[in-house]
């Protein structure tokens, strides 16, 4: 049975990793190939590398950081943060990223998401979307949820598929950062709209949020940061629980 | 040496970073002086199974390919074109594998591309991978599958079917699922082909 993904996102700031609670006040917390090779052995599924000051000043070093990362580690990783063409990507692919995320950039331009799926296929392409609930409707927020966009959340996922995106990678801005839980509802409405798998982003405080996230919102990953960072939540600790609770995990590799 | 396929695939980078994690020497060539002459020889691929047989059907690549007798590895794309023929842009493929490779169609809530990490059972009929990988996980991405045939040695299960996980015909071996991203239980299956 296909396993339920467990996934640390490593934020990046200047080549270090970092968290930012409601994306605002960013603590330090190491390096990124070091975490990452960490979370493979303590058992994280896949890894997510989002360098988040990457749409304000261009990074050309991202590339280098896939490469280190790519050397370093056997599970897969997705690697995201100001991308805007198809040469930002051939680039990461080469150094070795098996996906890359896309997000502001394929809002204001969604035919990049076409010419990413065309050019490397639909598995490359993740799509990351950041959203909050205003009036009782979810808007699409640019650039790390500082601006609000007249995007509706699940038209844009839809489309998004229908141009070729292999995966969603959703951010409640109202969870995240908030260790309450993930926005289970809206998962659940994606995960039945949609034919590619979403990860869920946002929220995650504790062992319970995973279950909850894996059978009430129907996601197919389940993506944190600074739980995992500071140690609150084992991915051992969760995995031996999350199987305990009936939810397919993999095994930490022998 | 192991030499590994040069094709102008996708993500072929993984595969010789995962050699240089396990330290054996190694080159990555479209010369087919060098393939044929490597002990071993690796075939990734990502990519459209219909283009990448035209790609290779025109530059010889096919031919060389069928003509090899060392042992040589087929990951992912790599194994469904070594098989009979694909779905995907209905295209004859080399033919080493009689099995033949169909399209996944989404089943009560499974989504297409079986994409992360999924059980590996090993068959009777395996001869060459270590025991100790019966039951574990390896990860894939992909969209088509190969449905079980007589070369089949491991199997796992998706959309309500099972499918062909792993292969095995004389000097040809193959995994569906990406060796070099699926971690100790990968790097395992990586050196017991190295050590075939």
């Amino acid at each position: 049975m296909l396993a339920k993904r467990i996934i640390p996102c490593l934020d990046i700031k200047d080549g270090r990793t970092v968290k930012g609670v409601n994306f605002v006040n960013l603590r330090d917390a190491g390096d990124p190939v070091e975490l990452g090779a960490k979370y493979s052995l303590a058992g994280a599924d896949e890894l997510v590398f989002l360098d988040i000051t990457a749409t304000h000043e261009r990074r050309k070093t991202l590339a280098d950081l896939a490469r280190d990362i790519a050397r370093h580690l056997n599970i897969p990783f997705t690697i995201g943060g100001g991308i805007k063409a198809l040469e930002d990507v051939h680039v990461l692919l080469d150094a070795g990223a098996d996906k890359v995320a896309v997000n502001s950039a394929a809002v204001r331009r969604p035919e990049l998401i076409d010419e990413l799926a065309y050019a490397f296929g639909n598995q490359f392409v993740v799509l990351a979307v950041d959203a909050k609930l205003v009036d009782g409707d979810w808007y699409v927020h640019l650039n790390g949820g500082r601006i609000k966009t007249e995007q509706k959340l699940y038209d844009w996922v839809g489309e998004a598929q229908e141009r070729g995106a292999g995966e969603i990678l959703f951010t409640s801005m109202d969870h995240d950062g908030t260790k309450a839980g993930f926005a289970n509802d809206a998962l659940a409405r994606m995960s039945e709209q949609l034919s590619i798998p979403i990860i869920a982003s946002g929220g995650a405080g504790n062992k319970e949020h995973f279950a909850e996230v894996f059978t009430k919102g129907k996601a197919d990953a389940g993506l944190a940061a600074s739980i995992f960072h500071f140690g609150e939540v084992e991915i051992s600790d969760l995995k031996d629980y999350l199987a305990g609770e009936g939810v397919p995990v993999r095994p930490i590799s022998r | 040496m192991v030499a590994v396929i040069d094709y102008n695939a996708g993500n072929i980078r993984s595969v010789l970073y995962a050699l240089e994690r396990i330290g054996v020497e190694h080159e990555l060539t479209s010369d087919p002086a060098k393939i044929r002459a490597a002990d071993k020889v690796i075939f990734p691929g990502v990519g459209h199974a219909a283009s990448t047989m035209k790609h290779l059907n025109e530059t010889g690549l096919a031919d060389l390919i069928r003509s090899l007798t060392q042992p040589v590895f087929g990951v992912c794309v790599g194994m469904q074109l070594l098989c009979s023929h694909s779905e995907e842009g209905d295209v004859e493929c080399l033919g080493i594998f009689p099995e033949r490779v169909h399209q996944f169609r989404p089943t009560n809530g499974d989504k297409v591309p079986h994409m992360g990490w999924n059980e590996v059972k090993l068959a009777p009929t395996n001869d060459w991978v270590s025991k100790e990988v019966d039951g574990d996980f390896c990860y894939y991405v992909h969209s088509y599958y190969v449905e079980p045939g007589p070369d089949t040695v491991a199997t796992t299960t998706y959309c309500g079917r099972e499918f062909a996980a792993m292969l095995r015909k004389d000097n040809f071996y193959a995994a569906q699922f990406h060796p070099e991203k699926s971690a100790k239980v990968g790097e395992r299956i990586i050196r017991d082909f190295l050590a075939v």
